[in-house]
């Protein structure tokens, strides 16, 4: 609804005063990750010292770890089980069609706090000792339906006749299914696979929940610092993060480029 | 040997709803296992008691929900749900002329913008609170720069008392800063598809701008306003982060009682009937809202 219909300038100049609430705050942040003074926000120079600190800090480096452990092998996991699902429902009825599409919602429409007392009295019910294989597996079932959702979205407009055609040239389900059908929907794929790997990353309510000792994720370190005395030290692991972030939505952007998505014809 | 194989695969081959059924199976069982039954599992526990050592008895009571009937659990779950409504009302009435403008800006610079969108959405949450930590500390940012503009007396320090950290103003604001984007890329998705020749022939009826607005853009959009209302309003129900960190002693909602009594006090059954209160709470809120306006397709587009 664009082209005909461009923003006036009371818009404009609310559009500038939106992003500047968006953006302050976190400039802020990074702009203090440099400052030399612990505690005032009065600016006293420049320096690195916070990054320094940050670096030498063994739990950080612990955490890290643990985090990325978590992530890797929940996005993994998530990734091919809920693509396996949107191929489900977006090509195929089956009985429980429904039952199955209202159990990806359930993390939608179900606050973050419930799910975490429900797998952390179900792992006590059943003896799992909680650590980082209670969090990848809470991790993992999170994951799975934005994972799903995300490619059941992207599938839509896909082809069939490229699969059908190989089929017809004789080639078998699973070469059709590794040389078509997933280069195909691959764009899909990775997005889900990006937002799994961000959603894992982030959480902090359900890994409260399933953490146990030794298996202190980023997003707790940082609470944790958050409610002792904070020092810029914050600072600069959050900077670190949002480059981080950062870095990860400009690959998603391209992945999204229309010359990426082949699947749309 | 190869028979009994070929002839799964053949059956296989020719049922599709077979096909169906195995792509779904493992999601089923993972979340059937480590969510679904998790969940039940809370709903049981909510009717047991607490046992001396703070495990939970299996019995059927309703005295966890009579608890919850005690004035000050009343209290706080009204706060929650009245600081969970004013952040959805809120990040609507901020979040909708954001939506608007990127939808109506040139395509060339649309996705700019959406993607300065995406970024403080995709920013961890702790540090976007941190980010509002530093800006309403009593030395902080916003502090200092009305102290130095001689804005920090009379009506300038009334409302800085309002909303500094450790009130529930400064939670309020936490909580539009964090759910905001969960608000405007539902809306933006819904506004991108209105087809401009709409409003041209409204302009064309002799309809005025303002007019064509509500009669046309704003019900066209409602998919999306249902989606971010839904998306900002599930999770600000449970929030208990936000209150931890901003709030201070006064500020406790469902979310924190419902962690310190799994965590703190270990009194899990109560626990866990104040988690299916906090449940019903968002359900009922949800299907009244999609029965007056249906359901919101922009959900998780």
């Amino acid at each position: 609804m664009s082209e005909r219909n461009p923003p006036g300038p009371g818009l404009k100049l609310y559009a500038v005063l939106a992003y500047a609430y968006l953006y302050v705050p976190i400039l802020i942040l990074i702009l203090f990750s440099f400052n030399a003074s612990k505690y005032s926000v009065n600016w006293t120079g420049f320096t690195l010292r916070w990054y320094d600190e940050l670096f030498r800090d063994r739990f950080v480096w612990l955490a890290t770890r643990n985090t990325l452990i978590i992530a890797f092998v929940s996005t993994f996991v998530s990734t091919v089980i809920g693509t396996a699902a949107a191929l489900a429902l977006h090509r195929y009825s089956f009985r429980g069609k429904g039952f199955s599409e209202t159990t990806l919602y359930v993390p939608v429409i179900i606050p973050e706090v419930v799910m975490g007392i429900a797998m952390l009295a179900f792992f006590a019910q059943v003896g799992f000792q909680l650590g980082l294989g209670t969090i990848i597996i809470a991790h993992i079932a999170f994951c799975i339906p934005f994972v799903a959702l995300t490619v059941r979205a992207r599938l839509h407009g896909f082809d069939r006749s490229l699969e059908e055609a190989a089929m017809d040239l004789g080639a078998n389900e699973w070469v059709t299914f590794w040389r078509i059908t997933l280069p195909l929907i691959m764009p899909g794929v990775l997005s889900g696979a990006l937002l799994a790997f961000t959603l894992s990353l982030d959480d902090y309510i359900i890994t409260l929940f399933t953490a146990g000792p030794g298996s202190t994720t980023l997003p707790l370190r940082v609470f944790a610092m958050l409610r002792q005395a904070v020092t810029p030290k914050v600072n600069a692991l959050s900077t670190l993060w949002i480059l981080v972030v950062f870095i990860l939505l400009v690959l998603v952007q391209w992945l999204q480029r229309p010359q990426n998505v082949k699947s749309k014809t | 040997m190869g028979t009994g194989r070929s002839r799964v695969l053949k059956f296989i081959r020719e049922r599709q709803d077979v096909q169906g059924t195995l792509l779904i199976m493992p999601t089923m069982f993972w979340l059937g296992i480590f969510l679904l039954i998790p969940l039940v599992l809370i709903v049981l526990i909510s009717f047991a008691a607490r046992g001396q050592y703070g495990d939970v008895v299996y019995t059927f009571s309703l005295k966890n929900y009579r608890n919850l009937l005690d004035r000050q659990y009343v209290i706080i779950l009204w706060d929650s749900t009245w600081i969970a409504f004013m952040t959805t009302a809120l990040s609507l009435v901020i979040g909708y002329p954001l939506a608007y403008f990127i939808a109506r800006s040139h395509p060339r610079y649309r996705s700019f913008f959406l993607f300065m969108i995406l970024v403080p959405f995709w920013t961890n949450f702790l540090i976007r609170i941190y980010a509002w930590m530093i800006m309403l500390r009593g030395q902080g940012v916003i502090g200092s720069v009305m102290t130095s503009l001689g804005l920090m007396r009379g009506l300038g320090e009334k409302i800085f008392n309002q909303i500094q950290l450790y009130t529930p103003g400064a939670v309020l604001i936490g909580m539009v800063y964090e759910f905001l984007p969960f608000m405007i890329l539902p809306l933006y998705s819904s506004l991108e598809k209105l087809d401009p020749s709409l409003l041209e022939a409204a302009a064309d009826l002799g309809a005025r701008p303002w007019r064509a607005f509500l009669r046309v853009t704003l019900p066209l959009s409602l998919p999306g306003i249902v989606a971010g209302t839904i998306l900002v309003f599930v999770p600000a129900m449970g929030m208990f982060v936000v209150p931890d960190l901003m709030g201070g002693a006064r500020t406790v909602l469902v979310g924190n009682l419902i962690r310190n009594q799994y965590l703190v006090a270990r009194d899990w059954p109560f626990g866990s009937a104040a988690s299916m209160v906090l449940m019903i709470l968002t359900l009922a809120v949800t299907l009244v809202y999609t029965h007056f306006f249906g359901f919101g397709e922009e959900l998780v587009a």
